[in-house]
C-alpha cells in the first residue's frame, strides 16, 4: 500500500511538471464562450499575422462570466470572448473590464457595443423565421412575429423555449413593447400549441424534415445544416420579419479586455484583429455571421444587415432574464 | 487523516456559505420562498428517489446474474454492463432526443438517468458478491431454506450495505445532474441553479439554492445511515473461503439474458450508434486522429490520477466508518458524500474561489483538477471501500496485533489485502466517472488541456455532431480496460 502511495505521488508530481511546461508563457489567455471551431482558425491567423500566441479556454459564456467574477482581480484571462452581449454586460457590471481601444470602438455601430465602450461586438446574428416552403407559400409568411398568434398557425410552429437565444428575443420584446403585450403574445403562442425543441438546430432540422411548418431560430443554423448535410438536401429557408419587429433582433458575440490583464497592448491588438477585414470575412464566410465592420460583405445567399434591422435596444440589457423567465413560466412555455 | 479528507470534501460548503451569506437575510428569504423553489425541490427529490430505486433493482439483479448465475456470456456481461457509466448524460439524452424529438419530461429523464447510473449499484454489489462466503448460504440451505429464501435471507442481506450506498450515490448523482434534465426538459432543481447563473449572472441565488440542496442531502444521508443497522457482515467461522458454485438457471437463463441485453442496447448502443450516424451523415466532420489520441491520453492521465488519489483518500474514511461506531466517524464519512450532490459547476466555482485566493500558483494546473475530482467523486470510492471494510473481520487485526505485529505491518499484511477488492472497485468507479466529467474539467483544467469529454462537448456545442462520435466511442472504450481488470481481480482474489 505504501508503494502504491509512492507511485501515486510521483505520478502527481510528474503531472504537475508536465502541466507547468504547457503553461501560459508570454502569450494571451482567452476565455471563449464561443465554440472552438469558430475560434481556433482566427487564433491561428492572428498568430501568423502578429506572432502573438493565444491560448484559449472554452466554456459556456454564462459559466465563464461566473468564473471571471469569482476570480475577481486575479483572473488568468486577458480577453473574454462571449457568445452573447448579456455575459459581457455582466462582467462589465462587475467592473472587471477595462476600456476597449478607440480604434476598435470607433469601427462598430454603437448599437453593437457597450454604452461605456468596455466591450465591443465582433459578429452578429439575426433572429429569423425558418420555414418549409412546401407548407408555407411565400405570400403567407408573417411580417412580424406578432402575427404568429393567429389560429391559422396552430400546431405548425417550432420553438426552443429553454434556449438562450429564444429567451434573449423575448427579453428584447419585453424591453420594446412592454410586459402586457409580451404576455399576451406568449399566451397566444401557447394557445397555438407549438412544438418545443431543446435547441435551434433541431428546429431547423424539423422544418427541413416536414415536422414543423415554421420555427423561430437564429439565421445561421440553416447555413450550418447546409454544410452539415449538403445544400441540395436542405429545403427549408429563412424568412426575415420586417423593421424593428422584436422577431428581427440582432444580437452579437463580442469581446472585452480584462482590467487585470498584464498584456493590455497585445490584448488590444487581438481585439483590433477581430475587427480587421480578414477576420470579419472569416466570420462572414465560414460562420455565416454578419460582419460588424462596415464594408465587409455577408456570405453568398445571406441578405446584408439592414440599417435599423431589429428593435433598438442596448444589447447589454439582455443580461437580465429574470422577468423573461418568470413570464415564460407563467404562460406555461417553460 | 480521515478528518483531513473530510475537510477537503467540505470546501464547497464553505464557499456556498460565503456566497449565500453575502446578501443578508432578505436576499436569502427572497430566493428560498419563491413558490417555484419548493415545487422544484419536490420534483428533483421524486426523480432522485425513482431513479435510485430502479437502479437498485437493476443493479442487484445484474450483479447476481453475472456473478452467481450461469448466465450465457456472463464474464463479458460483467464488463459490458458497467460501461454505460462512462456515457455522459447529455450525450445519451441528446441521442434519444435526436431520434425521438418529442421525448420530454419525467419518464424519459427517469429512463435515461437510470440507464446511466445503475452501475453505481451494480459495481459495488458485484464486488461484494464475489467475496461472499458461500458457507453462509450453504448453512442456510442445509437448515432447510430453499434457494430463493437463502438468497433473500443471506445473500441479499450481505449485499445490502453496498446496495444501499450505491443507491445513495445514484440519488445524489441525480440531484446534481444537469445534462439529462436540461436536454429532456425536466424542470428540476439543478436547472434553477444553472438558470440563476445564466439569467441574472448573480452567484448569490445559486449559492442559496445550493445550500438548500445541501440541507436536503444531509437529510438523505441521515436517513440512509439509519437503514444500515448494526449487523455483522463477515463470516465468523474458521476456514478458507471457497468460490461459490454457480446457480443453474436452466432454460430461464435465455430469458434472464434479456435484462443485460436491454440495458446495454439502450444505455450504450443507442447513444453510440446515434453518434456514429451523425458521423455518417456529416459531410464536414474531420477526423483528426492525432488530436483525439492526445485527448485520449489527457483523459487517461487525469482519470487515472483522479481514481488513484480518490481511492487512496477513501481508505481512512471508510475504515474509520466501518470500525468505529462513534458519532464523529459517522460525520466524517457522511461529509465525504456532500460534493456528489452539488452540481459540478458549483463545486468547480468553489475551487476557483479558493485556489485563486489561497493557492494561486496552482490555479488551472492539473493537481487542482485532480483535487476537484476527489471532492466530486470521493463518495464513490468511500462506499466501495466501506463495503469491503465491513467484510473484513476486525478480529484478524486484533489477532495479528496480539502476535506482535506493528500497526503498519498489520495494515499491510492483513487489512490492505482484505480491502483491495473494494479499493479496486472504488478506483474503477471513480475512473469511469472522471472520464466523462465536464464542468470542473472546463473551469479548472490547464489551459489547452483537452479531454475526450471536452471534445465531445465542444463538438455538440458547435452543432458538429459528427465530430462527437469518435471521442464518445473512445470514452466508452477507455472504460473497458479498468472494468475488465476489476473483474479479473475479483476472480483471482477469491480463488
Amino acid at each position: 500500500m505504501k508503494g502504491f502511495t509512492r507511485v501515486a505521488l510521483s505520478l502527481l508530481m510528474l503531472a504537475t511538471a508536465l502541466s507547468a511546461c504547457s503553461g501560459d508563457g508570454d502569450g494571451l489567455t482567452l476565455y471563449s464562450g464561443r465554440a472552438e471551431v469558430q475560434v481556433k482558425p482566427i487564433l491561428e491567423d492572428f498568430r501568423k499575422a502578429t506572432g502573438i500566441k493565444v491560448s484559449a479556454r472554452y466554456g459556456a459564456s454564462a459559466e465563464l462570466a461566473a468564473q471571471i467574477a469569482e476570480e475577481g482581480g486575479g483572473s488568468r484571462a486577458d480577453v473574454f470572448w462571449a457568445q452573447d452581449a448579456g455575459a459581457l454586460g455582466a462582467v462589465d457590471e462587475a467592473g472587471l473590464f477595462g476600456p476597449a481601444p478607440a480604434s476598435v470602438s470607433s469601427v462598430v455601430d454603437q448599437k453593437f457595443r457597450a454604452p461605456d465602450d468596455n466591450w465591443v461586438g465582433v459578429s452578429g446574428r439575426a433572429r429569423v423565421v425558418v420555414y418549409d416552403p412546401r407548407k408555407v407559400p411565400a405570400g403567407e409568411l408573417p411580417d412580424s412575429v406578432f402575427a404568429l398568434t393567429d389560429p391559422k398557425w396552430k400546431g405548425r410552429i417550432g420553438l426552443a423555449p429553454t434556449n438562450g437565444s429564444f429567451q434573449s428575443f423575448v427579453t428584447a420584446m419585453l424591453i420594446t413593447v412592454g410586459e402586457p403585450r409580451t404576455r399576451s403574445w406568449l399566451q397566444g403562442i401557447k394557445a397555438n400549441d407549438p412544438k418545443t425543441y431543446p435547441s435551434n438546430d433541431l428546429i431547423v432540422k424539423a422544418a427541413n424534415g416536414g415536422q414543423v411548418d415554421l420555427g423561430l431560430v437564429n439565421h445561421y443554423y440553416l447555413f450550418q445544416l447546409q454544410s452539415e448535410i449538403g445544400p441540395d438536401k436542405v429545403i427549408a429557408r429563412n424568412h426575415y420579419t420586417a423593421g424593428t419587429d422584436p422577431g428581427a433582433l440582432v444580437n452579437v458575440a463580442g469581446v472585452g479586455i480584462l482590467k487585470s490583464s498584464k498584456h493590455q497592448a497585445d490584448a488590444a491588438r487581438f481585439m483590433e484583429y477581430l475587427l480587421s477585414e480578414p477576420a470579419q470575412r472569416h466570420f462572414a464566410d465560414r460562420n455565416f455571421e454578419y460582419p460588424l465592420r462596415p464594408g465587409v460583405p455577408t456570405a453568398a445567399g445571406l441578405p446584408p444587415l439592414q440599417s435599423g434591422q431589429g428593435p433598438a435596444i442596448n444589447l447589454g440589457d439582455l443580461a437580465d432574464l429574470d422577468q423573461t423567465l418568470e413570464l415564460l413560466r407563467q404562460t406555461g412555455l417553460l | 487523516m480521515a478528518g483531513a479528507v473530510a475537510a477537503a470534501a467540505l470546501l464547497p460548503v464553505a464557499y456556498l456559505l460565503v456566497r449565500a451569506g453575502g446578501g443578508g437575510w432578505s436576499a436569502i428569504a427572497d430566493t428560498l420562498f419563491l413558490d417555484r423553489t419548493g415545487r422544484l425541490l419536490v420534483r428533483s427529490l421524486s426523480l432522485a428517489a425513482a431513479v435510485s430505486l430502479a437502479s437498485a433493482v437493476i443493479g442487484i439483479a445484474l450483479a447476481w446474474l453475472t456473478v452467481r448465475c450461469d448466465l450465457p456470456g456472463r464474464r463479458m456481461w460483467r464488463v459490458v454492463v458497467a460501461l454505460p457509466l462512462a456515457v455522459p448524460s447529455y450525450v445519451a439524452a441528446f441521442a434519444f432526443v435526436s431520434n425521438v424529438p418529442t421525448l420530454t419530461g419525467f419518464l424519459p429523464t427517469f429512463a435515461v438517468l437510470t440507464l446511466l447510473s445503475y452501475p453505481y449499484v451494480f459495481l459495488p454489489v458485484a464486488a461484494v458478491l464475489e467475496r461472499v462466503d458461500p458457507a453462509l448460504e450453504e448453512a442456510a440451505r442445509s437448515l432447510g431454506d430453499g434457494p430463493a429464501t437463502a438468497f433473500r435471507r443471506v445473500t441479499l442481506r450481505q449485499v445490502r450495505p453496498a446496495a444501499a450506498t450505491g443507491s445513495l450515490l445514484v440519488c445524489l448523482y441525480v440531484l446534481s445532474d444537469f445534462g439529462a434534465v436540461s436536454i429532456l426538459r425536466f424542470d428540476s432543481f439543478t436547472r434553477v441553479i444553472y438558470q440563476s447563473y445564466q439569467s441574472s449572472f448573480d452567484r448569490r441565488p445559486a449559492a442559496i439554492l445550493g445550500c438548500l440542496l445541501l440541507a436536503f442531502t444531509l437529510g438523505i444521508l441521515a436517513a440512509e445511515a439509519r437503514t444500515r443497522g448494526r449487523g455483522r457482515y463477515y463470516a465468523a467461522g474458521r476456514g478458507a473461503q471457497r468460490r461459490p458454485s454457480l446457480i443453474s438457471l436452466g432454460r430461464l437463463r435465455w430469458v434472464a439474458v434479456a435484462l443485460p441485453v436491454a440495458v446495454v442496447v439502450l444505455g450504450l448502443a443507442v447513444p453510440l450508434a446515434t453518434t456514429l450516424r451523425w458521423l455518417a451523415e456529416s459531410v464536414q466532420a474531420s477526423v483528426d486522429l492525432g488530436r483525439i489520441g492526445r485527448a485520449g491520453g489527457a483523459t487517461a492521465l487525469a482519470s487515472v490520477l483522479g481514481a488513484g488519489v480518490t481511492a487512496l483518500a477513501a481508505i481512512p474514511v471508510a475504515l474509520l466508518a466501518a470500525r468505529s461506531r462513534s458519532r464523529l466517524a459517522g460525520v466524517i464519512e457522511r461529509s465525504a458524500f456532500v460534493g456528489h450532490a452539488l452540481p459540478g459547476v458549483v463545486v468547480a466555482l468553489s475551487l476557483v474561489f479558493f485556489t485563486v485566493r489561497f493557492m494561486n500558483p496552482l490555479y488551472q494546473r492539473l493537481p487542482v483538477l485532480i483535487f476537484a475530482y476527489l471532492v466530486l467523486f470521493l463518495p464513490l470510492a468511500v462506499s466501495s471501500v466501506y463495503g469491503s471494510a465491513l467484510q473484513a473481520p476486525p478480529v484478524l487485526d486484533d489477532v495479528a496485533r496480539s502476535l506482535g505485529k506493528r500497526p503498519r505491518e498489520v495494515f499491510r499484511t492483513i487489512t490492505a489485502p482484505l480491502l483491495a477488492p473494494g479499493v479496486a472497485a472504488g478506483a474503477a468507479l471513480v475512473f469511469l466517472t472522471c472520464l466523462k466529467e465536464l464542468p470542473a474539467t472546463l473551469l479548472l483544467g490547464p489551459t489547452g488541456f483537452e479531454t475526450l469529454s471536452t471534445r465531445v462537448w465542444s463538438a455538440t456545442q458547435a452543432g458538429a455532431f459528427g465530430d462527437a462520435a469518435l471521442p464518445a466511442l473512445l470514452l466508452v472504450a477507455a472504460g473497458v480496460l479498468p472494468t475488465w481488470l476489476l473483474t479479473r481481480r475479483g476472480r483471482t482474489t477469491v480463488s
